[in-house]
């Protein structure tokens, strides 16, 4: 069994804390993306799994051990480094075989695991190649097979796919996430993408200024965000925020004013009562259409539009200076610079109290 | 005519460099290959200056003293050069690692460096002094004697004096740039190694060497034309003996050409020695390549 348990977690660097009290639970076979913003901690977390750092508070269990003090080697974990960190003197099957011969396995049995990795990853007729004589995805597949001949409990990616172009990035995530389903292990990853988070991954563990903000699946994520910076980071292109005031509650009823003057009703999940803070309601880009088909009238002075092929975002702004981004379908022809009326329906939005954190609304 | 204006700044801009390198290179460069051909003396004599061919070159490889100095000097390139190597590699990977004051261990190390390397050999000059030096202090502690060694005056020993000064005065440098191509080497080729299992003796054989060769192959040829024109050392210190036993060819080609002022003898010796060294430049990097 190879669950995970973080319990705890702390670390500082030279007295400073980067890491804040991190618990987490990561089941068998389980693909986990840890995502945030450059900053957050997400890299470190994976290195004082790794063993690369030491924890400075905390327990850390791989598989039922506690591994806190036991060297990187030992912990049966293996990691894939966004530099790829081959060793580029030695051939690709000197790669992926030097690790087990330190080991001291058998010859025989090195070349076995060797060449398995070599057939799930295609990389037989590279095999003699040296690092320097491959592309970018090529040299992160032997990585990977590093990793794999290792035979770990866990594999930990340290945004492996951010030195590749976009479109070899789009293929990588489909072979690792197929080879996952092959290995069935449990696989840690860590990326700053959140389209990577949102394709890969079975648990999200999203990290600000080294804290855990949410964990979840990828829709949970979408759907629930527990606060605006989740709402905000999740989702491409990100939720618009509009700012509104509390205008009046009846019961569980409430209405929230926008500042161009619009009524917006919401019905709230729980017994609170709201106060005068001011709020935001978060609406994602493609829950605003084109035209007055929605409860909620906004009108919009088009500055930009990104034609993306069968859809487009378009960038405008309010009357007051607040600006939106949405997404439409591309037939619809709008020019730049000219006014249009959109609309979005209360049921598709979020709304966040002062502080950031989620109103919960009733969903029907 | 355009194409000519066109090109006016750049040449401005070179020529400052061009004419002192025409000067203090070029013309020299070509000048010693033409003495080496006369009969040229330092100072000015009554008999003008004559082509002599290749006579120079053939009473040069007869001269039992020239084949003495470079025996001399390969003795002295093959033993300063693996270990100043070594000891400059096996110095810089304790500057590089982690240790407290690390910063101060540096600069301690680098001290010879800016130190002129007459000072040095003066300083030296002091501690192998006989018989009452620092090092015949520490002998004679050592042994509980009055008995002393003469480490400049005697003949088996004089080379191995150089030999010691000389790895202590040069190896920081070769150590500095030991220093800068151990820390070329990104550190998560030592974390993927670190979860490999190696430990520091594979890392340092996996990793570190293997990472350092462009470092080694530079370092190797700077030492070993380094090592070759050794002249500073002797030409303080022994002056070329006793008896001989510390001339090297940079030192027999200054006496011959400073001493004896025969500039055109001197100048022969001076283009076999560029050729040696040449060659043997070319050929370190032929083999270095093929690796």
């Amino acid at each position: 069994m190879s669950n995970l348990k973080l319990s705890g977690i702390s670390k500082s660097f030279d007295g400073i804390k980067t890491i804040h009290d991190v618990d987490l639970d990561i089941k068998d076979g389980e693909f986990v993306v840890f995502v945030g913003p450059s900053g957050c901690g997400k890299s470190t977390l994976l290195r004082l799994i790794a063993g690369l750092e030491k924890v400075t508070e905390g327990e850390i269990n791989i598989g039922g051990r506690v591994v806190n003090d036991l060297e990187p080697s030992k912990r049966g974990i293996s990691m894939v480094f966004q530099s790829y960190a081959l060793y580029p003197h030695m051939t690709v099957r000197q790669n992926m075989s030097v690790g087990l011969k330190v080991a001291g396995l058998k010859k025989s049995e090195i070349e076995r695991k060797v060449n398995e990795a070599a057939k799930i990853l295609q990389l037989d007729d590279l095999m003699e190649r040296k690092p320097a004589q491959l592309s970018g995805g090529q040299r992160q597949r032997v990585a990977i097979g590093r990793s794999i001949v290792r035979n770990p409990d866990v594999f930990l990616f340290d945004e492996p796919l951010s030195n590749l172009d976009a479109e070899l990035r789009v293929k990588m995530r489909l072979e690792i996430t197929a080879l996952h389903e092959q290995l069935k292990s449990t696989m840690i990853y860590v990326t700053h993408d959140q389209v990577e988070a949102m394709t890969m991954a079975d648990k999200i563990v999203v990290l600000k200024e080294g804290r855990v903000v949410q964990v979840g699946s990828p829709l949970e994520l979408y759907n629930n965000p527990v606060n605006q910076f989740v709402g905000g980071f999740i989702g491409s292109p990100r939720m618009n925020f509009i700012a509104a005031s509390f205008h009046k509650q009846e019961g569980k009823n409430i209405t929230l004013k926008t500042k161009t003057g619009e009524n917006v009703d919401f019905a709230l999940d729980t017994d609170t009562t709201l106060k005068n803070d001011p709020l935001s309601i978060g609406i994602r880009p493609e829950h605003i259409a084109l035209g007055n088909k929605y409860s909620v009238k906004i009108r919009l002075k088009i500055k930009a539009i990104e034609l993306l092929g069968g859809t487009s975002y378009v960038h405008g702004s309010q009357a007051n200076g607040e600006d939106l981004i949405i997404e439409i379908k591309s037939e619809n022809m709008l020019e730049r610079h000219k006014e249009y009326d959109f609309s979005f329906c209360p049921s598709r939005c979020h709304v966040f109290d002062h502080l950031g954190n989620v109103i919960k609304l009733a969903r029907n | 005519m355009k194409s000519y204006k066109r090109f006016l700044p750049e040449v401005g801009m070179l020529l400052p460099a061009i004419i002192l390198m025409v000067v203090f290179i070029f013309i020299p460069f070509f000048l010693s290959g033409y003495f080496s051909f006369t009969n040229e003396r330092l100072m000015p004599r009554p008999i003008p200056t004559q082509w002599i061919g290749l006579r120079n070159y053939e009473r040069i490889l007869a001269d039992s003293e020239f084949w003495m100095s470079v025996k001399n000097t390969l003795y002295f390139a093959i033993v300063v050069i693996p270990i100043q190597l070594s000891l400059s590699l096996a110095s810089a990977i304790l500057l590089n690692s982690k240790l407290k004051f690390i910063a101060v261990f540096r600069g301690i190390t680098i001290l010879p460096i800016l130190t002129p390397i007459t000072v040095i050999v003066v300083i030296w000059a002091a501690i192998f002094q006989t018989p009452d030096g620092l090092l015949n202090g520490i002998y004679q502690w050592l042994t509980g004697t009055y008995d002393y060694i003469d480490w400049l005056g005697d003949e088996t020993i004089a080379m191995l004096s150089i030999v010691i000064l000389s790895i202590w005065a040069s190896f920081p440098f070769q150590m500095l740039i030991y220093l800068a191509g151990l820390q070329e080497i990104p550190k998560d080729r030592y974390e993927a190694a670190e979860i490999d299992g190696f430990n520091k003796w594979q890392q340092f054989r996996y990793i570190t060497f293997p990472g350092l060769r462009n470092t080694n192959i530079f370092v190797v040829i700077i030492t070993t034309i380094g090592a070759l024109s050794l002249f500073t050392q002797v030409n303080i210190l022994t002056g070329g003996g006793p008896n001989g036993s510390t001339t090297t060819i940079i030192q027999y080609m200054f006496s011959n050409g400073f001493s004896s002022q025969k500039i055109g003898y001197a100048s022969a010796v001076s283009v076999i020695f560029f050729i040696t060294v040449a060659s043997l430049g070319l050929l370190q990097r032929r083999l270095m390549r093929n690796e």
